[in-house]
């Protein structure tokens, strides 16, 4: 038996008191009562497992700290006791609030959170708190060059011309008209890691991997408008322009616009957020996020590359090794990451613990996931939930019971091109000490003999 | 034949192949160019937003900028971000924590402190004048008149000693202007050949 089971055992005359009073509870729904508490009702096998204080989530400790409606006495009582009524059940086993005609949020007590960098052009996605592949879109990473914009969709317009037989111009209803299609996508920014490839000086998986989310989108191929337009003959590349301040524009070559591109209007079910775009969006699949340009306005048709800021000056891999840089690299090769347990957490002691993270790649499907507990000596497959999608973060786990040693904690991706994720010491060798955009390096974290879990650079 | 009979068999032929063409129109997905959604875009739409431009110099309008004009801008419109002597500034309380350095770093770029400018890193004194225009003063995107944005780059460039202070920047000029690095990229040539290490 596990040395930390999880959970508590239950009396079996719980149970017969449990079953007596659901009769009860069930009426009771129908008559007015007190109301349910906020009492604090954290469960005492996470305590500590999770960052403390600003980083995302809340732990009962954090919360005391800063004020919470607990006393330092109810913080020690087991949640059973602290929970139960004169009835036997908790407080909130009562009736609760009635529908209401409004846009639902989360429950209070959760407090995981974006993390905004400073100068605020940026915040990350809490990946340690993550689970299954979809990021809900209020913690969907934000990247911008001049901060969001706030545009009515009612007067936005996007326009198509350049070498092109019908210059158009389509709203938002416009586009809905058109057949749809959805896909679910991850997008990340292609400066992902960045600081990972220096140094293990972000503490948690948000401060060193968080530009990387996956949404469902839907839109419009782009095939489809560019049918409309017609394109002329020796056309070759597309410049798309986004209506924020910094009217961020990126060159793209016409084929991926004919193969897999969309304008998307819906990320999750509803508009896209005002930070991932709103009221439209480019989407090329698996390409970093820069070229995802938000807010889009204009797509012109060309025979060249525009050379634009942000595909020369930025978003170009500097290789330090010759001084020459790469250009034109969109695609996100395959990655992975351990999300549980990562860096600022703290296991309370030996047992089973499951290791959970995300793969992705844009290249292609990813055909498998390892994990080592040993620093790399030894690697064992990971299983991959299904379904694994294309170019969508995939989630993978692995059973670990933790002996309570020092353990370094790593995964690695490979992708059905048979690419295998490189190590920090790899990617050094290629290209010197400036990639700054396309970072993938396999990612460490030790887990210490007191169970404090740690960023630390590859062995 | 009567012509009862050729009016019969004339509505029989009308009868059944009208309602199938129009049966063809109305199911399943039109495909290619038969979508009729959405309004053409007009002269007027398109030159209000279409100012992009090229290394080629395709998109630059006229006008023209001279090195002292575009100081004077600079010390205006620019110095508090990128300072006085275009060597960046860095403070938390500025737009995006300050602007970068324009100039300076020729020779960093294959060393561990490469230093990336206008002068030792851009390839195109097209970008510079394209991207002044749309998306600077960052407080005041596209408020600069083509002639202030020719000046600024002639400015700039003549302070990377790329060009001499002497020049004038127009639509004929600036695509001649080569610039230290515009050798210095190559298209993607990844994926490297990564090998199992195990």
């Amino acid at each position: 038996m596990d040395d930390n089971p999880i959970g508590e055992a239950v009396a079996e005359a719980d149970v017969e008191r449990a079953l007596e009073q659901a009769q009860e509870k069930c009426e009771a729904v129908f008559r007015p009562g007190p109301r349910q508490t906020n009492e604090q009702s954290d469960c005492d096998c996470k305590e500590g497992m999770f960052p403390q204080g600003k980083l995302g989530t809340s732990s009962r400790r954090a919360f005391l700290r800063s004020g919470g409606l607990l006393t330092a006495a109810a913080a020690i009582v087991p949640v059973k006791a602290l929970a139960q009524d004169a009835s036997g059940d908790a407080p909130w086993s009562m009736p609760g609030r009635i529908a209401k005609s409004d846009y639902g949020t989360r429950a209070s007590f959760e407090k995981v959170a974006r993390l905004a960098s400073f100068g605020g052009t940026s915040s990350l996605t809490p990946l340690q708190a993550s689970t299954g592949i979809i990021t809900p879109s209020g913690l969907h990473f934000e990247r911008h060059h001049n901060g969001v914009p706030t545009i009515d969709s009612a007067q936005h317009r996007l326009i198509i011309h350049g070498m092109v037989d019908k210059p158009m111009k389509y709203s938002v209803e416009d586009l809905k008209r058109f057949p749809s299609t959805s896909r679910i996508l991850f997008v990340e920014c292609s400066g992902n890691s960045n600081a990972a490839s220096r140094s293990a000086s972000q503490k948690t998986a948000q401060e060193a991997h968080g530009l990387t989310s996956t949404s469902e989108w839907t839109g419009v191929k782009l095939s489809t408008l560019l049918a409309q337009v017609g394109i002329k003959d020796g056309a070759a590349w597309v410049l798309a322009e986004g209506s924020d301040g910094a009217m961020l524009s990126r060159s793209v070559p016409i084929d991926k616009m004919l193969d897999d591109a969309m304008v998307a209007y819906a990320q999750n079910g509803e508009a896209i957020r005002p930070e991932n775009g709103y009221p439209m969006r480019l989407i090329l699949p698996g390409w970093e996020g820069n070229i995802n340009v938000k807010w889009l306005r204009r797509l012109k048709i060309g025979d060249k590359p525009f050379m634009t800021r942000e595909e020369t000056s930025k978003y170009t891999d500097l290789i330090t090794l010759t001084g020459k840089a790469r250009q034109f690299s969109w695609v996100m090769e395959a990655k992975s990451l351990i999300t549980f347990p990562s860096g600022d957490m703290r296991l309370p002691g030996k047992g089973f613990y499951e290791i959970t993270g995300l793969a992705w790649s844009g290249r292609a499907p990813i055909e498998r996931v390892e994990v080592t507990t040993d620093g790399g000596r030894t690697w064992h497959l990971a299983s991959l939930q299904e379904p694994v999608l294309p170019k969508a973060h995939v989630r993978f786990r692995f059973p670990w019971h933790w002996d309570g040693s020092e353990a370094i904690l790593e995964s690695r991706a490979t992708d059905q091109t048979g690419y295998v994720q490189p190590t920090k010491a790899f990617l050094t060798a290629t290209e010197g000490v400036g990639p700054t955009y396309h970072y993938n390096g396999i990612q460490s974290w030790k887990v210490a003999a007191d169970g404090s879990v740690s960023n630390v650079l590859q062995a | 034949m009567s012509f009862k009979l050729k009016s019969v068999i004339l509505g029989v032929a009308v009868l059944s192949v009208l309602p199938l063409t129009v049966w063809a129109q109305q199911t399943g997905y039109p495909g290619g160019a038969d979508y009729p959604f959405g309004t053409p875009a007009s002269k007027a739409d398109i030159e209000a937003w279409d100012k992009d431009v090229r290394p080629d110099g395709m998109g630059l309008p006229a006008g023209s900028g001279s090195y002292k004009a575009g100081a004077q801008i600079y010390a205006e419109q620019c110095a508090s971000c990128h300072g006085a002597k275009l060597e960046g500034v860095r403070d938390q309380n500025l737009p995006q924590g300050g602007g970068p350095a324009l100039i300076g770093g020729r020779g960093t770029l294959n060393t561990p402190k490469f230093k990336q400018t206008v002068e030792s890193y851009w390839p195109y004194a097209s970008t510079l004048f394209d991207y002044i225009t749309r998306a600077m003063p960052y407080t005041a995107p596209g408020s600069l008149k083509p002639d202030e944005v020719y000046a600024l780059t002639e400015f700039i460039l003549a302070e990377g000693n790329i060009v001499p202070k002497t020049a004038v920047m127009d639509a004929k000029s600036l695509p001649k202007v080569q610039m230290p690095n515009k050798d210095g990229f190559y298209p993607d040539n990844r994926p490297y050949p990564v090998k199992r290490y195990d």
